[in-house]
């Protein structure tokens, strides 16, 4: 048998990362029982993992997963089309672009999820008013990675192009773009995480929706344990998301 | 080689580059002709204007005066007729190897078995048979070299234009590889213009090198080779050899240090 260093083997990437999850949850647990922590201030993980059946059943927790991760989906999906094209345009139009660039920039470190009342004054107090905040602070790294991708592409390659005779919408949508491709996906990822962190956040503060009014709810009835279940969910979401980009990514790539 | 039928129309280029600060002209009045199934190997010092020139052959710069036929017609930009292999690695990374080589065969609108043979007879050609399904990251650079060459030849251009195609391989790899593209050249019997810096590789490749001047890049002489095919090991070693590679050398020398005169002028001054 030929020995294999340990860091190829296929499990123990998984392993080690749920190991340490595990580790770190088991120190807690005896922190707060040996009371260096409160646990008013932090429930025991045994207790979280004790309430999932909990808000299972009677929290509905399952059908705020899905409000949730469905706003998140329109606003992904807003965010991806919306963002790429104007990443286009801006890469496309010198004077735009020199114009806008830095402002876009700025606006994707504003928190504009506290741009709330506006939005609900513009869409009233329903999903719109979340996707649209999801999708508006989404869009800024969709847009800004878009053009660094497209403004990467490298000469010879666009050469090669023009030397097999390709009109320029050819030489965006062969070349270009495809180049551009893993860069944008980037984009549209961090896109995602901002979208989804200001969907449940402006949930929890409007006290409308899907998880983030479930964690709000909690939170005032002071059910610590339940909030840090419903969480884990909020973090389900954004893996399924990742999940799901990776694998769109390869699909588009090959 | 059918040195009676002319391919290639090259007449009084002249490109110049205006920048804020200087005009400089690359390329001053270069004409020449290649005959079918030729290969042309054009050296010179870097700088040049080699890559300029082919550029503006190839239909990617538009050249201030002169023009480019084909078979007699005038060549307008970039044309079917031409085929270009670059310098720099160009190999597309998000496509597999056969999907590169299909590239433009796609845009000419083949059928799909129509250019599933194409690319199987042009990967063979060039020593690529079983890497179909690779994307060029997963393969060398020289690899990735034939790749492109493939993907060019597979459109079947009247010329093929090299630019330096093995200047970023290692010095075994690029003896190989010329190998190669000699083995391939003689079997299309394809009309080559080479560009390269190597003078060793211009004498083994070509049948005529033409030497270019230092800025601006004119023509300074053109040598017939005139060494048996195909160029073995023994014919490389072979006193003949060596005597063309002085004689090219003899005219570069000169030319090459006013390059190199030039590129300290442009150097801080050490005081
Ligand atoms: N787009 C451009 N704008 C201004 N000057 C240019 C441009 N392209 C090339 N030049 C100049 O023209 C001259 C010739 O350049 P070129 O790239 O053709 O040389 P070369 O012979 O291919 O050199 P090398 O052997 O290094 O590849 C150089 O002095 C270069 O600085
Ligand atoms: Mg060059």
């Amino acid at each position: 048998m030929t020995t294999r260093p340990l860091a190829e083997a296929k499990w123990l990437p998984a392993t080690l990362g749920l190991g340490g999850i595990a580790v770190a949850l088991l120190l807690a647990e005896l922190a707060i029982r040996m009371e260096w922590l409160s646990r008013f201030i932090v429930p025991l993980p045994s207790d979280v993992l004790m309430s999932f059946e909990r808000i299972i059943l009677e929290e509905d927790v399952l059908s705020r997963f899905l409000a949730t991760a469905g706003e998140a989906l329109a606003a992904a999906l807003l965010v991806s089309f919306v963002g790429v094209a104007l990443g286009a345009l801006l890469h496309g139009n010198r004077l735009l672009r020199r114009a806008c660039e830095s402002w876009v920039a700025g606006l994707a470190a504003a928190p504009l999820v506290l741009l709330y009342p506006l939005f609900l004054v513009i869409f009233g107090r329903n999903a719109l008013t979340i996707v649209m905040i999801g999708f508006v602070s989404g869009l800024p790294p969709a847009i800004l990675k878009t053009v660094e991708g497209l403004s990467g592409t490298r000469k010879v390659l666009l050469d090669v192009g023009r030397s097999f005779s390709l009109s320029p919408s050819q030489l965006f949508w062969k070349i270009r773009f495809p180049s551009a491709l893993p860069v944008i996906f980037v984009g549209v990822r961090l896109g995602l995480m901002f979208s989804l962190i200001n969907i449940v956040g402006v949930e929890f503060l409007i006290n409308f929706g899907g998880l983030g009014q479930l964690v709000n709810e909690l939170a005032e009835r002071y059910d610590l344990a339940a909030m840090y279940a419903a969480i884990c969910f909020v973090i389900l979401v954004s893996i399924c998301f990742f999940i799901a980009s990776e694998k769109l990514e390869r699909w588009l790539v090959s | 080689m059918n040195a009676n039928v002319e391919v290639l129309r090259v007449e009084n280029i002249v490109k110049r580059f205006v920048t804020a600060r200087e005009t400089v002209t690359a390329v001053h009045h270069v004409s020449f002709t290649v005959a079918q199934g030729e290969v042309l190997a054009i050296i010179g010092p870097s700088g040049c204007g080699k890559s300029t020139l082919f550029n503006v052959i190839g239909g990617l710069v538009k050249g201030d005066e002169g023009s480019v036929a084909v078979e007699g017609r005038t060549m307008s930009g970039p044309d079917p007729a031409i085929g270009m292999v670059f310098q720099e690695e160009s190999t597309f990374p998000w496509r597999t190897v056969a999907d590169n080589v299909a590239f433009p065969l796609e845009l000419a609108g083949l059928a799909k078995k129509e250019r599933i043979e194409r690319v199987h007879h042009y990967l063979q050609l060039v020593g690529l048979k079983g890497f179909e399904r690779h994307h060029p990251a997963q393969l060398s650079g020289g690899m990735r070299q034939r790749v492109a060459i493939a993907r060019t030849l597979a459109f079947a251009p009247k010329v093929l234009l090299m630019d330096e195609p093995f200047a970023a391989l290692d010095e075994q790899t690029r003896l190989l590889l010329g190998d190669k593209v000699l083995q391939i050249q003689q079997e299309l019997a394809q009309t080559t213009l080479l560009i390269t810096h190597s003078i060793a590789e211009a004498v083994q490749l070509s049948d005529r090198v033409l030497v270019m001047t230092y800025r601006p890049g004119r023509v300074k002489s053109i040598v017939d080779i005139k060494l048996p095919r195909p160029r073995t090991a023994e014919i490389i070693g072979s006193k003949e050899f060596g005597q063309y590679v002085a004689e090219i050398w003899n005219d570069l020398r000169d030319e090459a240090s006013l390059g190199m005169k030039d590129a300290e002028a442009h150097l801080p001054k050490a005081d």
